[in-house]
């Protein structure tokens, strides 16, 4: 079945836990997931990634098909998912402290 | 359609620079000076200020400053030295003479300061100008261009639209026989299994996932990946992300071949350069920014290089030109200036394979003569750093 999924956001790979975000959302927007409605938390710029699902702490973040990280705590499906709730499996990733969300 | 400056050992240059060279920092006002003489001349060659800043001998510089110099696009060369640096002056200058290049050395300490520097290089440039300006080009084969490619900047958008669309025109160049080199071994890391697949040899293959494994011991050392802030406000979370976006400008040919700065590769084809230095981690972080690779793929006789951006760079290069390729299709808005290509029209609906073919098309332009944004608006960014390199292994280039 095809599941419905909000054309602003683009899925890279079948396998992926997170959705890349193919426009700014400048204000605080409803996006459809699985033909879930999900308001999101927080404006976003585009490029930056939202949970297609929940998703547990400890869980591989999985984008383009392959793993670029782990989840540091649980993240609820539609939430932005970034350096705030996962990391790196190799080094880590520099942000400077007033850094725009 | 293309075509080049035949130079004495076989290759074509696509310009025809003189590179002003300091061999020391202390030397770096004169050579600028020298060639900012020249700034306000409407076409012609341009003048490009090269050089290495350090003054105790390094024999990763010693090459790539001899490969620089002797580059393709390379006409004429003039050497400026303090005087008591140790950068071997005489090796470089007698290296560049026998490829018949014209080639001085200018000495402060010797000429008698700044002043005088800068009225015997410029007298020097003014004696070559006309010999390089009436040299005729003759035409190109695609089979003789070498393309590198740097990402910079990147964003969460670099590796849906920028990168994938310069991978298409490394394909198409690659089944022309040019060679395309990609590099950055720091932002590979997460990838060298499936990079790995795609060697020419399983020993190959080998070499590539050890070159991947170093320059993560690398980074690890120093305690960052190589991820910039700005990598981070543009959606990019990990250096694996970041490398699957990277990678993917690699396109998808066979991998002919592993090589290190300063490196010729030997036939067409698809090559990764290994930008980490061997052995002990010292000397800092491998690539302090991205002129720094970009000079190394000059140094493996790169004619020009593309460069994606999602945040916007607006970086060139001396020597060889750079085709600026915006990721981004907001930054685009912001800095059309100073993008050749505009990538991120991909989110919006245009096809990989449209930008791909226009990503060709203006590298065969080009390398015909046409000149790209960051050449027009005069940047020349170059910097080189102290590394260290061991040569590399016979599995490296293993298909003939």
């Amino acid at each position: 079945m095809e599941r419905e999924t909000d054309p602003r956001l683009i899925r890279l790979g079948p396998e992926d836990n997170v959705l890349v975000l193919a426009t700014s959302l400048s204000a605080v927007e409803t996006v459809r997931l699985d033909g879930e409605e999900v308001r999101l938390t927080q404006p976003l710029t585009l490029g930056h990634k939202i949970a297609a699902c929940g998703i547990a702490e400890g869980e591989t973040i999985v984008k383009y098909g392959a793993p670029i990280g782990v989840a540091t705590q649980a993240i609820g499906p539609g939430e932005h998912v970034h350096v705030q709730n996962m990391r790196s499996n190799y080094t880590p990733s520099y942000v400077l402290p007033e850094a725009d969300p | 359609m293309i075509s080049g400056y035949p130079r004495s050992d076989g290759r074509k240059g696509i310009r025809n620079v003189v590179a002003v060279a300091y061999l020391v920092e202390c030397a770096h006002h004169v050579a600028r000076e020298i060639a900012l003489g020249f700034r306000a001349r409407e076409g012609g060659s341009d003048i490009h200020v090269i050089g290495f800043p350090g003054c105790y001998p390094n024999d990763y510089a010693q090459r790539m400053m001899e490969a620089l110099c002797t580059h393709p696009n390379v006409g004429a060369v003039l050497l400026v030295s303090l005087g008591c640096e140790s950068f071997d002056r005489h090796r470089l200058a007698q290296t560049v003479a026998a490829t018949g290049r014209p080639v001085e050395t200018v000495v402060i300490q010797g000429a008698g300061g700044t002043r005088k520097t800068i009225g015997a290089g410029q007298e020097f440039i003014r004696q070559v100008l006309p010999t390089l300006e009436s040299a005729g080009r003759v035409p190109m084969r695609i089979d003789e261009l070498v393309i590198g490619t740097v990402c910079g900047g990147s964003d969460g958008t670099s590796g849906i639209t920028g990168n994938p669309a310069a991978g298409l025109a490394f394909d198409r160049l690659v089944a022309g026989g040019a060679t395309c080199i990609f590099e950055e071994t720091g932002e590979l890391i997460g990838c060298e299994h499936i990079m790995a697949s795609r060697a020419a040899t399983p020993e190959l293959g080998a070499e590539l996932i050890g070159a991947v494994e170093k320059a993560a011991r690398y980074y690890a050392t120093m305690g960052y990946g190589s991820f910039a802030a700005g990598n981070a406000e543009g959606g990019l979370s990990t250096i694996e992300e970041k490398s699957l976006g990277a990678y993917a400008k690699s396109g998808a040919s066979a991998i002919s071949g592993l090589l290190k700065p300063g490196d010729r590769p030997p036939h067409g084809g698809l090559y990764l350069l290994d930008v980490v230095p061997d052995g002990e981690v010292r000397f800092g972080f491998p690539n302090i920014n991205d002129n720094a690779e970009i000079a190394e793929l000059m140094a493996c006789g790169a004619h020009m290089t593309y460069f994606v951006t999602g945040r916007g760079s607006v970086v060139g290069s001396a020597i060889a030109p750079v085709i600026k390729i915006c990721a981004n299709p907001e930054t685009y808005a912001r800095m059309a200036d100073d993008m050749d290509v505009n990538a991120g029209r991909i989110l919006g609906g245009a096809p990989l394979a449209e930008v791909g073919d226009e990503i060709y098309d203006l590298t065969l332009a080009t390398a015909a003569g046409q000149r790209t944004k960051s050449e027009e608006l005069g940047h020349q960014e170059f910097i080189l750093t102290y590394k260290t390199f061991e040569p590399i292994g016979p599995a490296c280039l293993a298909v003939g």
